[in-house]
Protein backbone atom coordinates (compact mmCIF):
# COMPACT_ATOMS: atom_id res chain seq x y z
CA UNK A 1 0.00 0.00 0.00
CA UNK A 2 1.04 3.37 -1.25
CA UNK A 3 0.86 6.79 0.67
CA UNK A 4 0.80 10.84 -1.74
CA UNK A 5 1.26 13.84 0.42
CA UNK A 6 -0.14 17.19 -0.38
CA UNK A 7 2.20 19.65 -1.03
CA UNK A 8 1.08 22.96 0.84
CA UNK A 9 -0.53 21.25 4.22
CA UNK A 10 1.54 17.79 4.33
CA UNK A 11 -1.74 15.97 4.65
CA UNK A 12 -1.08 12.44 3.65
CA UNK A 13 -3.51 9.80 2.04
CA UNK A 14 -2.52 6.24 2.99
CA UNK A 15 -4.48 3.37 1.22
CA UNK A 16 -4.62 1.57 4.20
CA UNK A 17 -6.76 4.10 5.88
CA UNK A 18 -8.58 6.22 2.86
CA UNK A 19 -10.43 8.56 3.70
CA UNK A 20 -13.58 7.84 5.21
CA UNK A 21 -15.05 10.54 5.64
CA UNK A 22 -14.85 11.90 2.04
CA UNK A 23 -16.41 8.61 0.94
CA UNK A 24 -12.98 6.81 0.05
CA UNK A 25 -12.89 3.80 2.22
CA UNK A 26 -10.15 1.95 3.56
CA UNK A 27 -8.09 0.05 0.98
CA UNK A 28 -8.96 2.67 -1.86
CA UNK A 29 -6.04 2.94 -4.39
CA UNK A 30 -4.45 6.03 -5.11
CA UNK A 31 -5.19 5.10 -8.92
CA UNK A 32 -9.10 4.68 -8.06
CA UNK A 33 -9.47 8.31 -6.82
CA UNK A 34 -11.11 11.21 -9.08
CA UNK A 35 -8.53 12.81 -10.93
CA UNK A 36 -10.22 15.84 -9.91
CA UNK A 37 -9.70 14.28 -5.80
CA UNK A 38 -9.39 17.26 -3.43
CA UNK A 39 -7.06 17.57 -0.38
CA UNK A 40 -9.25 17.01 2.74
CA UNK A 41 -7.49 19.05 4.87
CA UNK A 42 -6.70 22.35 2.32
CA UNK A 43 -8.74 21.46 -0.53
CA UNK A 44 -6.41 23.76 -2.62
CA UNK A 45 -4.07 20.81 -3.92
CA UNK A 46 -5.73 17.96 -6.08
CA UNK A 47 -4.91 14.54 -7.05
CA UNK A 48 -2.12 15.56 -9.78
CA UNK A 49 -0.22 17.82 -7.27
CA UNK A 50 0.38 14.95 -4.35
CA UNK A 51 3.63 14.25 -4.29
CA UNK A 52 4.36 9.82 -3.77
CA UNK A 53 6.21 9.18 -0.52
CA UNK A 54 8.76 5.96 -0.68
CA UNK B 1 2.06 41.98 -11.97
CA UNK B 2 3.88 41.50 -9.38
CA UNK B 3 5.05 38.03 -8.36
CA UNK B 4 3.92 38.80 -4.35
CA UNK B 5 6.39 36.18 -2.75
CA UNK B 6 8.04 38.48 -0.29
CA UNK B 7 7.89 38.01 3.05
CA UNK B 8 8.53 41.20 5.44
CA UNK B 9 11.42 40.50 7.56
CA UNK B 10 10.05 42.53 10.88
CA UNK B 11 11.07 40.26 14.21
CA UNK B 12 8.26 42.19 16.23
CA UNK B 13 10.48 43.23 19.35
CA UNK B 14 8.36 43.59 22.68
CA UNK B 15 5.40 44.44 20.21
CA UNK B 16 5.80 40.22 19.07
CA UNK B 17 5.45 38.61 22.66
CA UNK B 18 2.74 41.97 23.76
CA UNK B 19 0.98 40.34 20.33
CA UNK B 20 -0.50 37.41 21.97
CA UNK B 21 -2.16 38.66 24.46
CA UNK B 22 -3.64 41.32 22.31
CA UNK B 23 -5.55 38.60 20.38
CA UNK B 24 -7.93 39.18 23.85
CA UNK B 25 -9.64 41.88 21.92
CA UNK B 26 -11.34 38.69 19.73
CA UNK B 27 -13.78 38.71 23.61
CA UNK B 28 -14.33 42.51 23.33
CA UNK B 29 -17.51 42.27 20.72
CA UNK B 30 -19.60 39.58 22.55
CA UNK B 31 -18.47 41.11 25.65
CA UNK B 32 -20.22 44.58 24.43
CA UNK B 33 -23.22 42.22 23.11
CA UNK B 34 -24.08 40.80 27.49
CA UNK B 35 -22.75 44.97 28.28
CA UNK B 36 -25.26 46.59 25.42
CA UNK B 37 -28.30 44.02 26.51
CA UNK B 38 -27.98 44.09 29.62
CA UNK B 39 -27.46 47.91 30.01
CA UNK B 40 -30.82 48.58 28.17
CA UNK B 41 -32.67 46.00 30.07
CA UNK B 42 -31.45 47.61 32.97
CA UNK B 43 -31.94 51.51 32.09
CA UNK B 44 -34.82 50.66 29.34
CA UNK B 45 -32.68 53.24 27.02
CA UNK B 46 -31.78 51.89 24.09
CA UNK B 47 -28.74 54.51 23.06
CA UNK B 48 -25.89 52.02 23.68
CA UNK B 49 -27.53 49.80 21.22
CA UNK B 50 -25.48 51.87 18.60
CA UNK B 51 -22.07 51.19 20.03
CA UNK B 52 -21.06 47.85 17.99
CA UNK B 53 -21.96 50.10 15.12
CA UNK B 54 -19.58 53.01 16.34
CA UNK B 55 -16.94 50.59 17.11
CA UNK B 56 -17.17 49.38 13.73
CA UNK B 57 -17.43 52.08 11.75
CA UNK B 58 -15.69 54.56 13.38
CA UNK B 59 -13.20 53.38 16.27
CA UNK B 60 -11.64 50.44 14.46
CA UNK B 61 -10.83 52.54 11.26
CA UNK B 62 -9.57 55.27 13.64
CA UNK B 63 -7.42 52.66 15.62
CA UNK B 64 -5.90 51.52 12.31
CA UNK B 65 -5.20 55.09 11.51
CA UNK B 66 -3.62 55.49 14.99
CA UNK B 67 -1.22 52.58 15.52
CA UNK B 68 -0.68 51.99 11.68
CA UNK B 69 0.47 48.43 10.08
CA UNK B 70 1.98 45.69 11.04
CA UNK B 71 4.94 43.97 9.20
CA UNK B 72 6.09 41.32 12.29
CA UNK B 73 6.04 38.07 10.62
CA UNK B 74 7.03 35.06 13.07
CA UNK B 75 10.30 33.47 12.62
CA UNK B 76 9.99 29.40 11.85
CA UNK B 77 11.11 28.59 15.81
CA UNK B 78 8.00 31.43 16.87
CA UNK B 79 6.03 29.66 14.28
CA UNK B 80 6.76 25.98 16.01
CA UNK B 81 5.71 27.67 20.06
CA UNK B 82 3.00 29.78 18.78
CA UNK B 83 1.06 26.20 17.02
CA UNK B 84 2.26 24.53 20.08
CA UNK B 85 0.08 27.06 22.54
CA UNK B 86 -3.36 25.86 22.80
CA UNK B 87 -4.03 29.20 24.24
CA UNK B 88 -4.90 30.35 20.55
CA UNK B 89 -7.54 28.09 20.09
CA UNK B 90 -9.16 28.10 23.54
CA UNK B 91 -9.74 31.50 23.18
CA UNK B 92 -11.75 31.51 20.16
CA UNK B 93 -14.05 28.73 21.71
CA UNK B 94 -14.47 31.08 24.46
CA UNK B 95 -15.27 33.87 22.29
CA UNK B 96 -18.01 31.59 20.01
CA UNK B 97 -19.22 30.95 23.21
CA UNK B 98 -19.63 34.89 24.42
CA UNK B 99 -21.37 35.51 21.07
CA UNK B 100 -24.14 33.16 21.75
CA UNK B 101 -24.41 35.12 25.02
CA UNK B 102 -24.15 38.80 23.37
CA UNK B 103 -26.19 37.92 21.04
CA UNK B 104 -29.12 36.71 23.46
CA UNK B 105 -29.09 39.14 25.88
CA UNK B 106 -29.61 41.91 23.17
CA UNK B 107 -32.45 39.89 22.10
CA UNK B 108 -34.03 39.30 25.11
CA UNK B 109 -33.75 43.25 26.22
CA UNK B 110 -34.98 44.32 23.01
CA UNK B 111 -37.90 41.99 22.79
CA UNK B 112 -39.16 42.57 26.30
CA UNK B 113 -38.80 46.10 27.44
CA UNK B 114 -40.34 49.14 24.63
CA UNK B 115 -37.90 50.67 22.45
CA UNK B 116 -38.32 53.18 19.67
CA UNK B 117 -38.08 52.26 16.08
CA UNK B 118 -34.51 53.75 15.85
CA UNK B 119 -33.07 52.09 18.40
CA UNK B 120 -34.65 48.47 17.20
CA UNK B 121 -33.00 49.36 13.58
CA UNK B 122 -29.71 50.19 15.71
CA UNK B 123 -29.56 46.34 17.69
CA UNK B 124 -30.38 44.36 14.39
CA UNK B 125 -27.88 46.61 12.86
CA UNK B 126 -25.44 45.57 15.71
CA UNK B 127 -26.12 42.62 15.83
CA UNK B 128 -25.25 42.16 12.67
CA UNK B 129 -22.15 43.65 12.80
CA UNK B 130 -21.30 41.63 15.50
CA UNK B 131 -22.02 38.64 13.32
CA UNK B 132 -18.92 40.02 11.38
CA UNK B 133 -16.88 38.93 14.31
CA UNK B 134 -19.14 35.56 14.68
CA UNK B 135 -18.07 34.86 11.25
CA UNK B 136 -13.94 35.80 11.20
CA UNK B 137 -14.43 33.02 14.20
CA UNK B 138 -16.23 30.27 12.53
CA UNK B 139 -13.82 30.86 9.03
CA UNK B 140 -10.84 30.57 11.49
CA UNK B 141 -11.88 27.28 13.57
CA UNK B 142 -13.74 25.35 10.46
CA UNK B 143 -10.53 25.25 8.43
CA UNK B 144 -9.11 22.97 10.69
CA UNK B 145 -11.76 20.21 9.47
CA UNK B 146 -9.52 16.92 10.86
CA UNK B 147 -9.70 18.67 14.58
CA UNK B 148 -12.85 17.89 16.23
CA UNK B 149 -13.32 20.75 18.49
CA UNK B 150 -12.44 23.18 16.32
CA UNK B 151 -14.71 22.24 13.68
CA UNK B 152 -17.54 22.02 16.62
CA UNK B 153 -17.18 25.08 17.93
CA UNK B 154 -17.04 26.57 14.19
CA UNK B 155 -20.43 24.91 13.72
CA UNK B 156 -21.49 26.86 17.57
CA UNK B 157 -20.34 30.40 15.91
CA UNK B 158 -22.19 30.10 12.69
CA UNK B 159 -25.11 28.48 13.98
CA UNK B 160 -25.82 32.11 15.85
CA UNK B 161 -26.77 33.18 12.19
CA UNK B 162 -28.13 30.17 10.76
CA UNK B 163 -25.74 30.12 7.98
CA UNK B 164 -24.63 26.40 8.05
CA UNK B 165 -23.55 25.39 4.45
CA UNK B 166 -20.49 28.36 5.07
CA UNK B 167 -17.87 26.32 6.47
CA UNK B 168 -17.88 23.37 3.50
CA UNK B 169 -19.03 26.20 0.96
CA UNK B 170 -16.04 28.21 1.90
CA UNK B 171 -13.40 25.53 1.96
CA UNK B 172 -14.62 23.33 -0.58
CA UNK B 173 -15.74 25.72 -2.86
CA UNK B 174 -14.22 28.91 -2.12
CA UNK B 175 -11.11 28.09 -1.51
CA UNK B 176 -10.84 25.66 -4.89
CA UNK B 177 -12.35 28.38 -7.09
CA UNK B 178 -11.54 31.74 -5.98
CA UNK B 179 -10.60 34.57 -8.39
CA UNK B 180 -12.21 32.53 -11.02
CA UNK B 181 -15.65 33.70 -12.65
CA UNK B 182 -16.73 30.42 -11.79
CA UNK B 183 -16.79 31.47 -8.10
CA UNK B 184 -20.01 33.10 -6.46
CA UNK B 185 -17.78 34.55 -3.70
CA UNK B 186 -15.41 36.76 -5.96
CA UNK B 187 -16.21 39.48 -7.03
CA UNK B 188 -16.09 40.75 -10.44
CA UNK B 189 -14.61 44.52 -11.82
CA UNK B 190 -17.43 46.88 -12.38
CA UNK B 191 -19.88 44.61 -10.44
CA UNK B 192 -21.77 46.47 -7.27
CA UNK B 193 -22.22 45.28 -4.29
CA UNK B 194 -25.80 44.41 -4.44
CA UNK B 195 -25.53 42.74 -7.86
CA UNK B 196 -23.13 40.78 -6.29
CA UNK B 197 -24.63 39.63 -3.27
CA UNK B 198 -28.07 38.20 -5.70
CA UNK B 199 -24.65 36.06 -7.14
CA UNK B 200 -23.23 35.59 -3.95
CA UNK B 201 -25.75 34.54 -1.69
CA UNK B 202 -27.58 31.84 -3.38
CA UNK B 203 -24.68 30.60 -5.42
CA UNK B 204 -22.77 29.83 -2.11
CA UNK B 205 -26.19 28.07 -1.02
CA UNK B 206 -26.56 25.49 -3.58
CA UNK B 207 -22.78 24.86 -3.71
CA UNK B 208 -22.40 24.30 -0.42
CA UNK B 209 -25.49 21.94 -0.35
CA UNK B 210 -24.36 19.80 -3.34
CA UNK B 211 -20.89 19.31 -2.30
CA UNK B 212 -22.59 17.88 1.07
CA UNK B 213 -24.86 15.79 -1.45
CA UNK B 214 -21.73 14.67 -2.93
CA UNK B 215 -19.88 13.63 -0.05
CA UNK B 216 -23.10 12.20 1.60
CA UNK B 217 -23.49 10.21 -1.82
CA UNK B 218 -19.68 8.76 -1.97
CA UNK B 219 -20.62 7.58 1.92
CA UNK B 220 -24.04 6.14 0.73
CA UNK B 221 -25.88 8.37 3.20
CA UNK B 222 -29.32 10.08 2.66
CA UNK B 223 -29.12 13.70 2.67
CA UNK B 224 -31.93 13.36 5.60
CA UNK B 225 -29.35 12.16 7.65
CA UNK B 226 -27.17 12.90 11.18
CA UNK B 227 -24.37 12.98 9.10
CA UNK B 228 -25.28 15.79 6.90
CA UNK B 229 -23.00 18.50 8.43
CA UNK B 230 -25.07 21.18 7.34
CA UNK B 231 -28.05 19.77 8.94
CA UNK B 232 -26.15 19.06 12.30
CA UNK B 233 -25.23 22.99 12.46
CA UNK B 234 -28.68 24.24 11.34
CA UNK B 235 -30.16 22.01 14.50
CA UNK B 236 -27.82 24.02 16.58
CA UNK B 237 -30.01 27.33 15.18
CA UNK B 238 -33.36 25.58 16.03
CA UNK B 239 -32.13 24.56 19.38
CA UNK B 240 -30.49 28.09 20.34
CA UNK B 241 -33.27 30.40 18.68
CA UNK B 242 -36.04 28.12 20.05
CA UNK B 243 -34.30 28.66 23.65
CA UNK B 244 -34.36 32.51 23.25
CA UNK B 245 -37.36 32.31 21.52
CA UNK B 246 -39.21 30.83 24.53
CA UNK B 247 -36.98 33.32 26.71
CA UNK B 248 -37.67 36.19 24.99
CA UNK B 249 -41.06 35.56 23.22
CA UNK B 250 -42.60 35.14 19.73
CA UNK B 251 -41.29 38.57 18.83
CA UNK B 252 -37.32 37.33 18.66
CA UNK B 253 -38.23 35.29 16.14
CA UNK B 254 -38.48 38.09 13.43
CA UNK B 255 -35.75 39.95 15.18
CA UNK B 256 -33.30 36.53 15.01
CA UNK B 257 -33.95 36.34 11.36
CA UNK B 258 -33.64 39.39 10.33
CA UNK B 259 -30.27 39.61 12.67
CA UNK B 260 -29.27 36.65 10.78
CA UNK B 261 -29.08 38.15 7.41
CA UNK B 262 -27.57 41.42 8.53
CA UNK B 263 -24.68 38.89 9.30
CA UNK B 264 -25.09 36.82 6.00
CA UNK B 265 -24.61 40.10 4.46
CA UNK B 266 -21.53 41.06 6.71
CA UNK B 267 -19.88 37.38 4.67
CA UNK B 268 -20.99 38.93 1.53
CA UNK B 269 -19.31 41.97 2.00
CA UNK B 270 -15.84 40.75 3.12
CA UNK B 271 -16.07 38.15 0.08
CA UNK B 272 -17.04 41.36 -2.06
CA UNK B 273 -13.54 43.07 -1.20
CA UNK B 274 -11.38 40.04 -1.01
CA UNK B 275 -11.11 39.43 -4.82
CA UNK B 276 -12.73 41.89 -6.96
CA UNK B 277 -11.44 41.57 -10.19
CA UNK B 278 -8.48 39.12 -9.53
CA UNK B 279 -8.42 36.53 -11.91
CA UNK B 280 -6.22 32.83 -12.12
CA UNK B 281 -5.09 32.22 -15.63
CA UNK B 282 -6.56 29.16 -17.18
CA UNK B 283 -3.69 26.63 -17.95
CA UNK B 284 -3.47 24.44 -21.29
CA UNK B 285 -4.32 21.73 -18.84
CA UNK B 286 -7.86 23.26 -18.36
CA UNK B 287 -7.24 23.94 -14.55
CA UNK B 288 -6.74 27.07 -13.09
CA UNK B 289 -3.37 27.97 -12.20
CA UNK B 290 -3.00 27.81 -8.27
CA UNK B 291 -4.17 30.12 -6.45
CA UNK B 292 -1.12 32.57 -5.40
CA UNK B 293 -0.59 35.58 -3.23
CA UNK B 294 -1.38 37.94 -6.33
CA UNK B 295 -5.04 36.73 -5.98
CA UNK B 296 -6.14 38.32 -3.05
CA UNK B 297 -6.85 41.65 -1.40
CA UNK B 298 -5.00 42.03 2.03
CA UNK B 299 -4.78 44.99 4.63
CA UNK B 300 -1.97 45.04 7.00
CA UNK B 301 -3.38 47.57 9.66
CA UNK B 302 -2.55 46.31 12.92
CA UNK B 303 -5.41 46.54 14.73
CA UNK B 304 -8.37 46.09 12.63
CA UNK B 305 -5.86 42.62 12.15
CA UNK B 306 -6.06 41.70 15.61
CA UNK B 307 -10.17 41.89 15.82
CA UNK B 308 -10.14 40.00 12.62
CA UNK B 309 -7.74 37.22 13.00
CA UNK B 310 -5.34 38.02 10.59
CA UNK B 311 -8.12 37.32 7.77
CA UNK B 312 -6.99 40.62 5.94
CA UNK B 313 -3.64 38.72 5.37
CA UNK B 314 -5.62 37.40 3.09
CA UNK B 315 -3.32 36.53 0.42
CA UNK B 316 -1.36 33.96 3.05
CA UNK B 317 -4.33 32.60 3.87
CA UNK B 318 -5.69 31.80 -0.01
CA UNK B 319 -1.88 30.44 -0.62
CA UNK B 320 -1.75 27.94 2.92
CA UNK B 321 -6.02 27.80 3.87
CA UNK B 322 -5.04 25.70 7.10
CA UNK B 323 -2.63 28.18 8.20
CA UNK B 324 -3.26 29.15 11.76
CA UNK B 325 -4.27 32.92 12.24
CA UNK B 326 -1.06 33.48 15.14
CA UNK B 327 1.39 32.72 12.26
CA UNK B 328 -0.46 34.25 9.09
CA UNK B 329 1.78 36.47 7.09
CA UNK B 330 2.42 39.62 5.54
CA UNK B 331 3.27 40.01 1.78
CA UNK B 332 5.54 43.00 1.29
CA UNK B 333 4.04 43.15 -2.18
CA UNK B 334 0.53 41.46 -2.34
CA UNK B 335 -2.20 43.71 -3.18
CA UNK B 336 -3.23 46.06 -0.81
CA UNK B 337 -6.69 47.57 -0.40
CA UNK B 338 -7.07 51.47 0.95
CA UNK B 339 -8.05 50.46 4.67
CA UNK B 340 -8.71 47.45 6.83
CA UNK B 341 -11.91 46.07 6.34
CA UNK B 342 -14.38 47.70 8.26
CA UNK B 343 -13.86 50.97 6.11
CA UNK B 344 -13.55 49.05 3.13
CA UNK B 345 -17.20 47.29 3.86
CA UNK B 346 -18.50 50.61 4.56
CA UNK B 347 -16.89 52.01 1.17
CA UNK B 348 -18.43 48.80 -0.61
CA UNK B 349 -21.76 49.75 -0.04
CA UNK B 350 -21.39 53.06 -2.05
CA UNK B 351 -20.61 51.70 -5.13
CA UNK B 352 -19.40 54.79 -7.44
CA UNK B 353 -17.25 55.46 -4.25
CA UNK B 354 -16.11 51.50 -4.08
CA UNK B 355 -15.41 51.23 -8.40
CA UNK B 356 -13.58 55.30 -7.87
CA UNK B 357 -11.12 53.57 -5.46
CA UNK B 358 -11.00 50.30 -6.31
CA UNK B 359 -10.99 50.03 -10.02
CA UNK B 360 -7.80 51.92 -10.81
CA UNK B 361 -6.29 49.69 -8.38
CA UNK B 362 -6.97 46.20 -10.46
CA UNK B 363 -6.14 48.11 -13.62
CA UNK B 364 -2.37 48.60 -12.26
CA UNK B 365 -2.58 44.93 -10.80
CA UNK B 366 -3.17 43.83 -14.27
CA UNK B 367 -0.70 46.52 -15.36
CA UNK B 368 -3.24 47.91 -18.21
CA UNK B 369 -4.04 44.04 -19.77
CA UNK B 370 -7.45 43.79 -19.34
CA UNK B 371 -7.69 40.33 -20.68
CA UNK B 372 -6.11 39.43 -16.98
CA UNK B 373 -8.98 40.64 -14.75
CA UNK B 374 -12.28 39.20 -13.92
CA UNK B 375 -14.96 41.29 -15.31
CA UNK B 376 -18.54 41.91 -14.74
CA UNK B 377 -19.53 40.31 -18.28
CA UNK B 378 -22.43 43.32 -18.53
CA UNK B 379 -19.79 46.11 -18.06
CA UNK B 380 -16.96 44.22 -19.73
CA UNK B 381 -16.63 46.21 -23.01
CA UNK B 382 -17.04 49.57 -21.27
CA UNK B 383 -14.58 48.81 -18.74
CA UNK B 384 -12.27 47.31 -21.78
CA UNK B 385 -12.24 50.31 -23.88
CA UNK B 386 -12.20 52.44 -20.59
CA UNK B 387 -9.14 50.80 -19.13
CA UNK B 388 -7.03 48.33 -21.63
CA UNK B 389 -3.42 48.73 -22.39
CA UNK B 390 -4.14 52.14 -20.59
CA UNK B 391 -0.50 53.49 -19.40
CA UNK B 392 -0.43 52.64 -15.35
CA UNK B 393 0.77 55.16 -13.13
CA UNK B 394 -0.78 53.74 -9.88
Amino acid sequence: MSKYQCPDCEYIYDEDKGCEHEGYPAGTHWQDLPEDFPCPECFVREKPDFVALK
Amino acid sequence: MKNTQVLTTDNGGFLAIAKKYWYLLTLVPPILGVFVGTYTLQTGDGIMLWLSLLVFYVIIPAADHLFGKDHFNPSKEQEEAYLKDSYYVNLLCLSATLYWGGIGMVTYAVCTISLPWYHLLAAMLSIGVLHAGTFTLSHELGHKMSDKKQSFFAKLAIASMGYAHFNIEHNKGHHKDVATPEDPASSRMGESLYKFARRELPGAAVRGWKLEADRLKRINKPILSKDNEILQCLSITVIGFTTLIVISGIAALPFLLITSFFGWFQLTQANYIEHYGLLRQKLESGRYERCQPKHSWNSNYRFSNLITLHLQRHSDHHAHPTRAYQVLRDYDDAPALPSGYPLCMAMSMIPPLWFAVMDQKVVSWAEGDMNLVNMDTDKRNGLFQRYHDQTVTA
